[in-house]
């Protein structure tokens, strides 16, 4: 466990500390976005904004998976269950999650069969063995989960399955980043970039963020260490006037990504031309649909949706959470009407939603107060002369 | 679900060629291992990080390690997550 103990050393942690306050212009405010859900549970959890210099905030971004469904998709996967002859299948976390007719554990204790699962395949097992019903796999999820639905629906086909489908809900995570980067009301200096997302589509695609946006992006560990590391790689570039994608993550993180599952990705699946984010509105070419060469398991193609869209509910802020323009406890109803156990909104919902993170490690009450005694100075985006590259 | 879950390979299925039987602390259950043919495919030993049934990268011990902890860390999302795997069956 010494690997583990290097990563959690305190003494580390400080000297790292001392190098990315070294490296802060005076007088300059840095704000760096962490996409990842995983990125904002370890900051909360091991409290690193307090290793930071006043000038550097983190906000957190959308990369939680459950948290951008929209409230029309999850009605009309409970649409489907509503079916007779239907057996819904999801991962845990979207049982919660409210629709505008309720959650699937609403509509479960309603009646319809709705059942959690590990994994898409247990999804296909369960089609297996009920050949007289009809089994559809709630698919959510970036890049990380897609290539698993890909498989499975590769694995039904080649098994002649003819009563197994897939209502794909699968997002990707690069147009997600370039709204955030279009949203007026946010300026950023720079991204965490994603872990595990980054281990399916790798370092490159990230580049536009760099060359065309100005923007430093790191790829990071989930390791308070790592976290601090890359804070300190993007002081780094920007103080040196350099903007690029780095790996900070290079253990597990291959620069070009998973080659074989962005393949099947891209056997199975195509990009939609818009799809609606929870809170964030349409974004283009942000989500993946099945193919028309495997329209037999693409549960949108067999079942009549309502494809309604409604609207999140007034008091939830989500939206402004996600993309970092507001701190979860900012939001009206955090803690009081929303709570982990009482979600009005998605961020609330997931243990990786920055609200459910912020409520489950009791951190708001020390960032209310760090908040309402600090002074914000405008933070300036990085010049076109600092690029790089 | 967005949990990447650290496994070792105990061995691989005789009559799947894409399911290995894999030990995540303790339990013993199929992964798919067929995302990572370009990565040279994966021995008994090998650790692997685990997606929803699919293993996605090959790590090594020390990560996993490191992974682990994160994962304990977490609490419930962990052991819902464990709980989830525990009672997954795919072959």
């Amino acid at each position: 466990m010494k690997f583990v103990d290097e990563f959690r050393d305190a003494a580390t942690a400080r000297v790292l500390a001392t190098k990315i306050a070294a490296l802060c212009e005076p007088g300059r405010r840095y704000k760096f976005m962490e996409v990842c859900g995983g990125h904002t549970h370890t900051i909360y959890k091991h409290g690193l904004e307090d290793y930071l210099p006043e000038t550097v905030s983190l906000v957190h971004g959308p990369g939680c998976p459950v948290c951008v469904i929209p409230m029309g998709r999850v009605d009309d996967a409970i649409a489907i269950a509503e079916h007779d002859d239907v057996i819904l299948t999801s991962f845990g976390d979207m049982m919660r999650v409210p629709g505008g007719r309720g959650s699937f554990f609403d509509s479960k204790a309603a009646g319809a069969d709705i059942r959690m699962v590990y994994s898409p395949l247990d999804a296909l097992k369960i089609a297996r063995k009920n050949p007289d019903k009809r089994v559809v796999f709630m698919a959510i999820g970036f890049e990380t989960t897609a290539p698993s639905t890909a498989m499975t629906v590769l694995r039904a086909k080649q098994e002649g399955l003819t009563n197994f489908s897939v209502f794909c809900n699968h997002v990707t995570i690069i147009p997600a980043i370039k709204a955030i980067l279009d949203s007026p009301d946010l300026r950023l200096d720079g991204f965490i970039g994603p872990g595990h997302v980054s281990t399916v589509i790798g370092c490159r695609p990230y580049d536009f963020i760099a060359r065309q946006e100005g923007k430093p992006l790191v790829c990071s560990g989930f390791e308070p260490l790592d976290i601090l590391q890359s804070v300190y790689q993007l002081l780094l570039q920007l103080s040196e006037g350099r903007c690029e994608v780095e790996n900070q993550y290079a253990r597990v993180v291959p620069w070009n990504g998973n080659t074989k599952a962005l393949q099947v990705i891209g056997e199975v699946m195509e990009l939609r031309p818009h799809f609606e984010w929870r809170g964030l509105g349409f974004i283009s070419h942000s989500a993946l649909r099945v193919r028309e060469a495997y329209a037999d398991f693409d549960a949108e193609r067999i079942f009549n949706l309502p494809g309604v869209r409604v609207a999140d509910p007034k008091a939830c802020q989500c939206g402004e959470v996600l993309k970092g323009v507001l701190k979860p406890w900012e939001c009206k109803v955090f803690g009081t009407a929303c709570t982990p156990e009482t979600p009005i909104g998605t961020c609330m919902v997931s243990s990786e939603g920055a609200c459910a993170a912020y409520y489950n490690f009791g951190r708001f009450t020390r960032e209310r107060v760090k908040e309402a005694t600090r002074v914000d100075l405008p933070s300036p985006t990085v010049g076109a002369g600092e690029v790089a590259r | 679900m967005c949990l990447g879950i650290p496994g070792e390979v105990i061995e691989l299925m005789p009559d799947h060629d894409d399911l290995a039987i894999v030990s995540v602390e303790g339990v013993k259950r199929a992964v798919n291992i067929g995302l990572l043919t370009e990565e040279g495919g994966v021995e008994p030993g090998d650790w692997i990080l685990i997606h929803v049934g699919f293993a996605l990268s090959k790590i090594d011990e020390a990560e996993a390690k490191a992974s682990l902890d994160f994962l304990t860390g977490l609490g419930d999302a962990y052991t819902e997550e464990l709980q989830a795997l525990a009672e997954s069956d795919i072959t």
